[in-house]
């Protein structure tokens, strides 16, 4: 028979941007879509009303201080994180990558969708960069909309233009979103139920990836090069003038920390902080590794019920 | 002038399994499965429980892979080449979910910008389908607000969107109600341009819909023909009735009606019905009517069987 005279096969690019706009159109449409943006308004409403009541230094910055170094601590407490806590941009990354990638592929085969969507000529390698790119479409609105209303309070502040420095961390958290969904994708392929993907996501991201971090550097000693949200902190890093040291060490005394050297014997700890470049190669490293793993187990799982 | 032959389209759509073989570590759910239909015909593919029909067509459609052998479509492997496999094949396995925020519409449109259906052609094409399956007046509510019957309704729309020379359905009647399942069966019947390969437990729809049936059992093919070559060869002498009771049939029943003069067989269609095989002749069957009702195990009613039941228990002897 071979293939029907009439029956023209689609190209794997337009597939995907078929399977991309139909996936939005569901995200769009869905109540998870909305509560995202609520969470996201939620944050920024209790952040614009705190501001504007208590006028916390962190945010405003002491009388005095320069324009420029206010500006930056303003967006640097808004948007990147002070610290040493979670910033609020980075949430909002987790949070979108987890809502809108944890159970992209695992829903296909738990609600199956997939039945539908599959058993036709397309690859499936089509059909997971299209749910990707409709994860990333969504989740970038919600970023895109955080950024906004961050904008917009640090207009309200500083009048006048926003740093170059804060474009440029609003650049580096899509990076950061991008690498997130594609880990949150692989763990989408690895398990077939939605609420455990979605679940493992948010606790890596939000929980594992931080301990791993103050761990390597705090009792190991080691540069947590190989951690997505080591990575993910030129978010915060490039809101900060002067760009923090790469190593920071600290002598505590001998109650805490570890030896150096048997040489000096006072404890240390160790902070390190990744340079742009250093950030950027980790984040894209995640996101390569992660679709390529992601993608591998999707075409290899099999539909058994 | 000289013939040229048959222009191209005009070879025959078919699918073919080549030593097909699916295993799950030690547990085999189709075993070097040979078997290769082809032409503008409905195929019945009949089986128990378990016995590899559904795996079988995972296979024909890429939801799950060989561990050895090949699924072909229109002499294309599948686990080679999916995209041309399926360029020309539709298919419904088991009851699919829709995205739910999507309105049939939109469903059946994203299908048809995969399958290539050309854009002028989509809303002609939507339409139709959805028209046959009587969900016009559905067509812009969100799939998720659907019963299991009315979502089944538009993965049978789905299958006649592309105009596929073959189709693939896995017990399509799945979830529908009484009038549905007959509007399924019409639309099968009404696909005779093409090759259907359809799976059911519902003998009488194979019967009413198929030229040809495959057996299988335990992952094995046990035979392919044409319903009456099948009814002739194995459906044997004597006749066969399925018993309705008005509640459960338990085991002490079954074997209580078993041992009933002239039974050959019995075997449990449903909680509530027995298929009964018997001797030949009217005493037999006397017999057996004043047999059942001595039981008084709660017989409501009694229907004689088609051909094809009675082939399918002599060569199915055992279900899960």
């Amino acid at each position: 028979m071979g293939t029907k005279a009439g029956a023209t096969q689609v190209g794997s690019l337009s597939q995907v941007v078929t399977v991309t706009k139909y996936n939005f159109l569901n995200y769009f449409r869905a109540r998870r879509f909305y509560v995202m943006l609520a969470v996201i308004l939620l944050i920024s409403v209790l952040l614009t009303a705190l501001v504007g009541y208590y006028r916390p230094v962190a945010f405003l910055g002491l009388p005095g201080t320069p324009a420029s170094q206010a500006v930056l601590g303003f967006y640097g407490a808004a948007w990147g994180g002070t610290g040493g806590f979670l910033s609020f941009s980075s949430l909002v990354v987790i949070l979108s990558a987890a809502f809108f990638g944890g159970d992209a592929i695992s829903g296909e085969f738990q609600n199956r969708t997939g039945y539908f969507l599959v058993p036709n000529p397309i690859r499936r390698s089509a059909i997971y960069v299209g749910k990707w790119f409709a994860a990333l479409v969504a989740s970038t609105i919600i970023l895109v909309v955080f950024a906004v209303i961050v904008m917009g309070n640090g207009l309200f502040y500083f009048p006048g233009a926003v740093p170059w420095e804060f474009e440029q961390s609003l650049l580096f958290a899509w990076v950061y979103l991008v690498a997130a969904l594609s880990l949150t994708f692989a763990f989408s392929s690895l398990f077939k139920s939605s609420s455990i993907s979605i679940l493992m996501s948010v606790i890596l991201l939000l929980f594992v990836f931080g301990v791993v971090d103050d761990v390597s550097m705090f009792v190991a000693g080691i540069e947590p090069w190989y951690s997505i949200t080591y990575g993910a902190g030129i978010i915060s890093s490039i809101l900060v003038s002067p760009y923090p040291q790469h190593e920071v060490t600290e002598s505590l005394g001998a109650a805490f920390g570890r030896s150096r050297t048997s040489a000096n014997p006072h404890f240390v700890i160790s902070t390190y902080t990744a340079s742009v470049p250093e950030g950027l190669e980790i984040l894209v490293a995640y996101f390569a590794v992660t679709a390529a793993l992601g993608l591998w187990l999707f075409v290899k799982k099999e539909f058994t019920s | 002038m000289a013939n040229a032959g048959p222009p191209p389209n005009s070879i025959l759509p078919s699918l073919e399994a080549v030593q097909l073989t699916k295993t799950y570590g030690s547990f085999t759910a189709v075993s070097g499965l040979n078997l290769k239909v082809e032409g503008k015909k409905c195929v019945g593919f009949l089986g128990p429980n378990g016995a590899g029909k559904t795996t079988t067509m995972k296979m024909f459609t890429g939801l799950i892979s060989p561990t050895a052998g090949s699924a072909r479509i229109g002499g294309v492997d599948v686990t080679k080449d999916k995209k041309a496999a399926l360029a020309s094949c539709a298919t419904l396995i088991e009851t699919p979910e829709i995205y739910p925020s999507l309105t049939p519409r939109e469903a059946l449109s994203m299908l048809c910008e995969i399958r290539g259906v050309a854009a002028g052609e989509r809303r002609k094409r939507i339409d139709e389908a959805l028209g046959k399956v009587k969900m016009t007046e559905w067509d812009d509510k969100k799939v998720g607000s659907f019963s299991k019957g009315m979502k089944q309704r538009v993965n049978v729309a789905s299958t006649l969107l592309s105009d596929p020379e073959v189709i693939i359905l896995d017990e399509p009647s799945t979830g529908l109600d009484p009038r549905g399942m007959s509007e399924v069966r019409d639309i099968v019947k009404s696909l005779s341009d093409r090759l259907v390969f359809m799976s059911s437990h519902l003998l009488a729809e194979v019967t009413e819909v198929c030229q040809e049936v495959a057996m299988i059992d335990h992952g094995k093919l046990l035979v392919y023909d044409t319903i009456e070559n099948v009814t002739a060869k194995f459906a044997g002498g004597g006749g066969s009735v399925e018993i309705g009771f008005v509640k459960d049939v338990d085991a002490q029943t079954q074997a209580m009606v078993a041992k009933i003069n002239g039974v050959k067989e019995v075997a449990r269609s449903n909680d509530k019905h027995l298929v009964v095989r018997f001797d030949a002749g009217t005493i037999s069957q006397e017999k057996l009517f004043e047999g059942v009702a001595g039981l008084k195990a709660g017989a409501i009613s009694f229907q004689h069987s088609s051909g094809l039941e009675d082939a399918y228990l002599s060569l199915i002897k055992e279900t899960l």
